[in-house]
């Protein structure tokens, strides 16, 4: 049987700084049965303009995903809660009241990110595995409090075994262009985490959110920590990434 | 004080790692844990949430309505009611009737906005002796300091700092013991009370259809400030007022449960006029003064819903940011993901824009909030204020104008990353980077940062599936 046809956006981070995660990502969903298509000419979806606050740059970013998308079929999928959340939530209010408006909300409304896809679209039977280690789950905010994501990792992470994490749907404090403009502030909030994620006694940290990993394992990687740092998607397709 | 470091960023880098950082995290981790076990407590709280915000817009839309109706209770109870467009006015007014009424010593209860309109050093230049009886800004005042969270004043400090503070100011013995310390505080405000000739006090709610205001507090002093001076002078900023009872009692549901994890403060103080022929106590006049001073011009603006803020602090408790460097580094009275809203809205654009980018738009203060104010929402509203203005930083808005100009164009992205990977060569060990250049060394004194990958997802892609 011929499985759903989705549209890989991967994320600028991902296509830049961890290519990995991209091809985790087409091995988990390709043996999730999906024909994965990936739009070529994708960049970044704007939210970094957005967060700042330069909207004509921010719409100029997202029209270009948005005409990439438009033209294309089936599920948006996005390994990022971060991305995600901008694409569903927050182009239709970027481009409210401009001739962009339905399409932001015709593209938008495909947009899933990964975990969510799996769990909620396709109820998936499909589960992470990590032989021997021990996770600490890193929530990122955007998608856990704006798409309300959280038990969908949790489940696809069911077999697998997990640290109990202090404060862990707690901001870790990268905030995007927040950890560049006050990045001694960014670096506390992340310190203090690094210390709950050292506490938990767990050797592996996951995530949903390259954006929060990097900053995290950056920060790990400067204490000299032992512990590995993994996408959902990493450990979703095991050793076959 | 010593002067200030000019930046949020300046005052916030200045607080890290301190003492009263600490202090300050440690009590923002309490009292989200009393407020998360309060909430847990009462399967209504969603219900009460929603209604809450139902009600506070409700009178956001209705307010000249609300004000007139409420005035004019005040005024048939036999009470003044006095609107000051701003501080000056509102500074002058109360020092008028402050001198009328032949006043001299005068207690006050917590009042925010007192903070807002720096009410206590101007009196004091006028010549009046002004006490704080609330324990927090009792202690507050008497260090000079100021307060470091809208609901609990001297979070920044912990009991040994204060035993000290009492035994240079008061003259008594140090201690640390908080129950002693409580004792001192007590027996020293009692006879100063007794003394008073005139009350301040702020305003929690005040109900426009019976002329009532509220004050909630947990020690007690609001009620002494209220009633036991012969003046009382009520000062109400002028978005803090609902239609009715019922409304009232909805937001007393879950204000003391979101600021402290109590299902109602130790005291919930209501004053409906000054003291009616029979009464055995309260004061022979009540002033009200309601107080604009900017929150016209927010209600006219993008960020109108930050007035129906009930002021409980939770935004505060829960955000990573407040939690890390404390009120202090906000540089005003508000602070916090609700003060970053406020602020510029009531002091202006400069120098408070920069407060909206202390945020890592994370949303935990949107979760808490009880009456669901959409605060990053309003947080975005104001950066993007902020950059219409040309109020960013030039690295920032050029370095944000070539990424956007980057990414627009995908043959100019795949260049950019070939680059980047190249470029890093020489800084890179095992794939991370140690020092970058420019303003990515804020990002690197604190972490590492990953070496833009050899080939890249879009790369990978067009080599092993592209067709």
């Amino acid at each position: 049987m011929e499985g759903p046809t989705v549209q890989l956006v991967v994320t600028c981070l991902v296509d830049a700084l961890a290519p990995q995660v991209g091809r985790a990502t087409v091995t988990v969903l390709t043996r999730a049965g999906c024909q994965v298509e990936f739009p070529e000419g994708q960049t970044c979806c704007g939210q970094p303009a957005f967060n700042v606050g330069m909207l004509t740059e921010a719409r100029r970013m997202a029209g270009h995903t948005l005409d990439l998308l438009d033209v294309t079929q089936g599920t948006v999928v996005v390994p990022s809660g971060s991305c995600a959340d901008m694409m569903t939530r927050h182009y239709a209010e970027l481009f409210a009241g401009t001739d962009r408006e339905q399409q932001a909300e015709r593209v938008g409304s495909r947009v899933r990110e990964l975990s969510q896809f799996l769990v909620d679209d396709l109820d998936t039977d499909l589960k992470g595995s990590c032989d021997g280690c021990t996770v600490a789950y890193h929530h990122s905010c955007h998608g856990l409090r704006g798409l309300g994501l959280g038990h969908q990792a949790e489940q696809l992470l069911s077999e697998v075994e997990m640290a109990e994490l202090e404060g862990a749907k707690d901001c870790c404090g990268f905030g995007g262009v927040f950890a560049i403009e006050m990045p001694a502030v960014s670096a506390a909030i992340m310190n203090e985490k690094l210390d709950r994620i050292e506490a938990s006694g767990a050797d592996t940290l996951v995530g949903g959110d390259v954006s929060c990993l990097i900053h995290l394992e950056g920060g790990l990687r400067r204490r000299n920590s032992k512990i590995s740092v993994k996408h959902l998607a990493e450990i979703l397709a095991g050793d076959d990434s | 004080m010593t002067s200030q470091p000019v930046t949020f960023l300046g005052r916030a880098e200045a607080l890290l790692g301190t003492r009263e950082a600490v202090s300050v995290n440690q009590g923002m981790l309490h009292l989200t844990e009393m407020r998360d076990t309060a909430v847990a407590a009462f399967p209504l709280m969603d219900a009460m949430r929603d209604r809450a915000r139902v009600i506070r817009l409700h009178a956001l839309a209705n307010l000249d309505r609300l004000l007139s109706h409420f005035a004019d209770q005040v005024i048939e109870l036999g009470g003044q009611v006095h609107f000051a467009a701003d501080a000056e006015e509102a500074n002058e007014i109360i020092a008028r009737i402050l001198e009328e009424t032949g006043s001299h010593l005068v207690v006050k209860s917590k009042s925010m906005v007192s903070e807002e309109i720096h009410l206590n050093p101007y009196l004091e230049a006028r010549g009046f002796e002004v006490v704080e009886t609330d324990l927090g800004e009792f202690i507050v005042q008497l260090a000079g300091d100021t307060p470091s969270h809208i609901i609990a004043p001297t979070i920044h400090l912990d009991r040994y700092d204060i035993g000290t503070l009492f035994a240079q100011k008061l003259g008594v013995q140090e201690t640390s013991d908080p129950i002693q310390l409580n004792q001192i505080a007590r027996e020293h405000l009692r006879e100063i009370f007794l003394r008073a000739d005139a009350g301040i006090s702020g305003v929690n709610i005040a109900v426009a259809e019976s002329g009532s205001v509220i004050t909630v507090t947990n020690e007690g002093n609001g009620r002494l400030v209220t009633t036991a001076p012969r003046v009382h002078i009520a000062l109400l900023g002028m978005e803090r007022i609902v239609s009715r009872w019922e409304d009232a009692s909805v937001i007393l549901e879950v204000l003391a449960r979101s600021a402290t994890g109590q299902r109602l403060s130790s005291y919930t103080n209501v004053v409906t006029g000054p003291r009616r022929e029979g009464d055995e106590d309260g004061p022979q006049q009540l002033h009200v003064v309601v107080l604009d001073n900017g929150r016209s011009e927010i209600l006219g603006s993008d960020t109108a819903e930050i007035l129906a803020c009930i002021r409980c602090g939770a935004c505060l408790n829960v955000c990573p940011v407040f939690r890390t460097v404390g009120g202090h580094a906000y540089g005003t009275v508000y602070s916090g993901p609700v003060g970053s809203i406020v602020t510029p809205g009531l002091l202006g654009m400069e120098p408070w824009w920069e407060l909206p980018y202390a945020s890592t738009l994370c949303g935990a203060c949107e979760e808490v909030c009880p009456i669901r104010i959409q605060i990053p929402s309003m947080l975005l509203k104001l950066r993007a204020r902020a950059a219409a203005e040309g109020r960013l930083p030039g690295w920032l808005e050029r370095g944000m104008r070539r990424y956007a100009n980057t990414v627009h164009t995908p043959s100019k992205w795949e260049r950019a990353k070939r680059l980047a990977h190249s470029v890093t060569g020489p800084i890179s060990r095992d794939g991370w980077i140690r020092r970058l250049p420019g303003r990515g060394r804020g990002w690197t004194a604190y972490r590492d940062f990953p070496r833009p990958a050899r080939e890249s997802f879009s790369a990978w892609w067009r080599s092993n599936r592209g067709t």
